[in-house]
């Protein structure tokens, strides 16, 4: 599949399979251009969670590649550059209230990761 | 020292003065106090305070080698041995004394020898080369101290005392008494009452010996005699130019420490006040403030000092505080003595029982913290005094607990740091035992306050609610030694099941990588199994380590840092064929920069077929082993340490550790490896290995501590694995070996007892873990390389082959570099 577009599906936008997630931690993915990281927490509701890729304090794109876990029962990821936490569900770093990083609609169906058709 | 410490307290003053330093010895001041050590394999360096380079630094004009042969007052004028002359405004006399060697015929025969400088420890190590007996003229503390030295030596020693019994100024009679029984049952013989008369030489040349006549009509016959019968101030240079000295000798000052010519002062051994000369360090530092104090306008007064001490002879300890002898009018005395455990104690009260007036311990010092803050702070004893000095099991000892002592009570003497400076550095924000060392020096100096400063900075803590919490994060309420202790324990496998059962939430990048790295030290599985690659940091997950932009290092293992050139060759290629920057770095060997994740397997493939192995410059684990060519090539090299270093690397290689770990081995003692700057280091000498234990470049550098002496080569390995994996075990999580050293109840003496004495009886279970670990061993990169479902990971889009069009690199001096915001930006927008 690789190079292959995206595929549009009725319900959004086919990302991946269930099968190019890792458990408990994060890939990447390129949509429409932009970096996006996804998340799977497979003992979560819901399983998979989108942010930006874009560390906009360490200024790489990594998020993908930082620690999965939870700051006060907040689902968070920790930027494997300087470690701030950026919320799975808000895009929100929690060490810096002025910044954020954007969220994207995302949901497993059927084995399918999804990016929700925003329009629906 | 004290000399040295004027220097240093002056040159950090407000004072602005010119500061000239002259010293008959060939080198800058260096710690006595350690002095013994020397026979340990401590180099003069190493006992050094100071360099010539630090002295230039503080704009301190040094002259050493030259003596000062003469004081012209009138013309303020000092004048040297090799005839140069210094003008001066002011004089501060820091001469020191010399060992007395009483006038006995015979007593310059070329083995008769002094111990008091480093030059003296020289001649006492040559002359007992080819010795068998040893005997030390003089029974005190110093006489002890050559005795230590004169065993290490290997000689069969003798101490030859005039006085009745051992130690006599500072140990009443029982005290003397159990202090000769310990020592005598450590191989010393110890003649007390015993007068030496004459000396005289016998045998032929080659093959002469020395027998010593005592009045009692006995004699003795030894290769070397070392006179340590008491030191006399060095005052021959105030004599002369007319200053006022005592009858007994000794550069009389008053308390501001000045001598009868009030430009010239006097300090430390040299100088006599109110009668007495200190011949402890901490009074003579006292004596140097004092003096800078009277330049910089304070002038503070030196108000006598106490003389009490603690110290370790030939491993026996010893205490003394106060009125040891009981001689205050009035006073009434509490005698233990225990002579199955070779223990004696006695405590000096006031006649009313309230006040403590001195003590004497032998065999047993760990009274003695509290014993000092009774005596020093006046604290009124408990109505049962002789509790202080029993045993714990009978009746309790009523601990003196830290709140109790006032804030002027001095905790380090060594360095005058008070309960109040501990309280102000905790207030300053330090807020660990490691902090407060590094803030204020308390206990950095003899060390003998290391257990009080604990109490002291623990209570402290608890006092204000600071009560350290130790759980290594809100997901556990655990410190990491409990957590490693629990999956031990219960044969935890995985951070599931550790949560599940034993924390709450769903863990952190706190808590993860260091279950990881509990798991892989205890069951050392593959770190990118899928129960495992979650908990990992980005570094370990891509087995690579992440640089700024977002790309990767590769570093290959290069066992002490020994590399063909084929392999020199693979590397240069692959560097050029990925366009990687190339450095080499600290540990001897080749880090190659740039490297986007989905180019790393393909790195790796062509690097392990050309033979290497993951490096694990990534993971919390063993770095490298340095070393430096040894007797294989070097004219100097006394073992071969390059094999050593490879066999050391490749046996500890991969071991997962709190922290990074780094080595080093040295071939002979120009220790060109730099061994002393790492976690352990070995320093090769004519018997074996010398093993050096938590040294640390860095943030803040320490010396590794000399912890074993000329060990064979399994008993090195043997003292490896063992200090590795109780380290392992008992660290908190990213703590380097110097720090968790420095935070270990006991200290270096108790980490000897764990590791060489088995104090624990932990160590064969230390080495099966470490075999365990060793003979589980796989390359990360091999194993990852050969599973296509482990290399799906590394791809930077799981639904594109397209690169991270932010990862730019611009050229520098030939070789690639990350581009810098602005220049990617514009790199982009000119693509674009």
């Amino acid at each position: 599949m690789s190079t292959a577009e995206n595929i549009q599906s009725n319900d959004g936008l086919v990302i991946c399979q269930h099968s190019d997630l890792i458990a408990n931690s994060g890939i990447c993915a390129l949509i429409n251009g932009q970096q996006v990281a996804i998340f799977y927490l497979p003992e979560e509701e819901p399983t998979v969670y989108a942010i930006g890729n874009w560390d906009p304090i360490g200024k790489a794109n990594v998020l993908s590649r930082g620690i999965v876990g939870d700051v006060q029962g907040r689902l968070v990821v920790a930027s494997p550059l300087y470690k701030q936490h950026f919320d799975l569900i808000t895009g929100q770093c929690l060490e810096n209230d002025d910044v954020s990083v954007p969220v994207y609609p995302i949901e497993m169906v059927a084995g399918q990761v999804i990016l929700a058709n925003r329009n629906s | 020292m004290v000399g040295h410490h004027y220097v240093e307290q002056l040159a950090c003053s407000e004072v602005d003065a010119r500061i000239t330093v002259i010293g008959a010895e060939p080198r800058p001041a260096y710690d006595r106090v350690h002095l013994s050590e020397f026979f340990a394999g401590r180099k003069p360096e190493e006992l050094a305070l100071t360099t010539r380079e630090h002295y230039k630094e503080l704009g301190v004009d040094a002259h050493f080698g030259d003596a000062v042969v003469a004081i012209d007052r009138d013309a303020k004028v000092v004048t040297t041995d090799s005839g140069r002359a210094f003008h001066y405004d002011k004089l501060v006399l820091a001469t020191g004394s010399y060992p007395f060697v009483p006038p006995i015929p015979g007593a310059d025969f070329s083995n008769c020898l002094v111990y008091r400088t480093i030059d003296d420890l020289g001649m006492i190590q040559a002359k007992s080369k080819n010795a068998k007996i040893g005997v030390v003229v003089g029974g005190g503390l110093l006489g002890l101290e050559a005795a230590n030295a004169l065993q290490n030596l290997g000689l069969q020693t003798h101490v030859v005392e005039f006085a009745p019994g051992l130690m006599g100024v500072q140990l009443d009679n029982g005290g003397s008494a159990m202090l000769r029984r310990k020592i005598e049952a450590l191989g010393v013989q110890v003649h007390t009452s015993k007068a030496t008369q004459t000396i005289e030489e016998t045998g032929g040349k080659g093959n002469t010996r020395l027998v010593m006549n005592f009045a009692d009509g006995e004699t003795l016959a030894t290769d070397v005699i070392v006179f340590s019968a008491g030191i006399r101030p060095s005052d021959q240079l105030a004599r002369d130019c007319g200053l006022e000295v005592g009858p007994r000798g000794g550069i009389s000052i008053d308390y501001h420490c000045r001598t009868s010519d009030s430009d010239i002062f006097a300090i430390g051994e040299c100088a006599l006040y109110g009668g007495m000369i200190f011949g402890l360090v901490a009074p003579g530092y006292r004596m140097a403030e004092v003096a800078v104090s009277q330049l910089s306008g304070e002038h503070n007064a030196f108000k006598g000092a106490d003389m009490s001490t603690k110290l370790k002879l030939l491993g026996v300890d010893v205490g003394s505080i106060g009125d040891s002898h009981g001689k205050t009018e009035g006073a009434i005395s509490y005698t233990f003595s225990d002579e199955r455990e070779e223990v004696y104690k006695r405590l000096i009260v006031s006649a009313d029982g309230k006040t403590a007036l001195g003590a004497v311990l032998v065999g047993d010092c760990s009274d003695y913290d509290t014993l000092l803050q009774y005596y020093l702070n006046g604290i009124e004893l408990p109505a049962n005094p002789e509790a202080m000095i029993l045993p714990a099991s009978e009746g309790g000892a009523p601990l003196l607990g830290a709140a109790a002592l006032p804030a002027t009570a001095t905790i380090c003497s060594c360095h005058n740091v008070s309960k109040g400076d501990i309280i102000s550095a905790i207030d300053g924000g330090c807020c660990s035992l490691a902090d407060v060392k590094s803030c204020t020096a308390a206990s950095t100096g003899c060390g003998g306050c290391a257990a009080l400063l604990k109490n002291v900075v623990d209570d402290e803590m608890a006092a204000r609610g600071m009560e350290v919490n130790t759980a290594i994060c809100e997901h556990f309420n655990f410190t990491r030694q409990e957590l490693f202790h629990i999956a031990k324990v219960e044969s935890i496998k995985s951070f599931e099941d550790l949560i599940s059962h034993h924390g709450t939430g769903r863990g952190c990048e706190i808590c993860k990588p260091a279950v990881a790295s509990i798991l892989a030290s205890l069951w050392n599985d593959y770190i990118l199994e899928d129960k495992h690659v979650g908990l990992q940091d980005t570094n370990d997950t891509f087995l690579a380590n992440m640089q700024k932009n977002g790309t990767y290092s590769v570093v290959p293992r290069v066992p002490g840092g020994e590399i063909t050139p084929e392999k020199l060759i693979v590397l240069g290629q692959v560097a050029k064929k990925y366009d990687l920057y190339t450095k080499i770095t600290g540990g001897q060997r080749i880090d190659l920069f740039g490297a986007r994740v989905d180019q790393l397997p393909d790195i790796w493939k062509e690097l392990i077929d050309a033979g290497f192995e993951t490096g694990h410059a990534y993971g919390k684990a063993l770095r490298t082993v340095k070393s430096c060519v040894g007797s294989t090539w070097c004219r100097y090299g006394v073992q071969d340490s390059v094999s050593m270093a490879i066999y050391v690397e490749d046996r500890y290689k991969g071991l997962r550790s709190p922290h990074k770990l780094k080595s080093a081995v040295s071939g002979c003692t120009r220790e060109c490896a730099e061994a002393q700057s790492k976690d352990f280091g070995v320093i090769a000498t004519e018997h074996g290995w010398n093993l050096y234990l938590c040294g640390n470049g860095g943030m803040k550098p320490r010396h590794a501590d000399l912890f074993a002496t000329d060990l064979d080569d399994e008993t090195l390995i043997k003292y490896i694995d063992r200090f590795l994996m109780f380290y392992v075990r008992t660290a908190d999580r990213l703590q380097r070996t110097s720090v968790w050293l420095d935070n270990l109840e006991g200290g270096l003496a108790y980490l000897k007892e764990v590791i060489i004495d088995d104090k624990l009886g932990i160590c064969a279970e230390l080495e099966a873990q470490m075999n365990s670990i060793v003979g589980t061993y796989q390359c990360e990169w091999k194993t990852t390389v050969e599973d296509p479902e482990k290399l799906k990971r590394f791809r930077q889009f799981v639904n594109s082959d397209a690169a991270d069009e932010r990862v730019v690199f611009v050229q520098e001096r030939g070789q690639p570099r990350p581009a810098t915001e602005e220049e990617t930006d514009q790199l982009l927008a000119k693509s674009a």
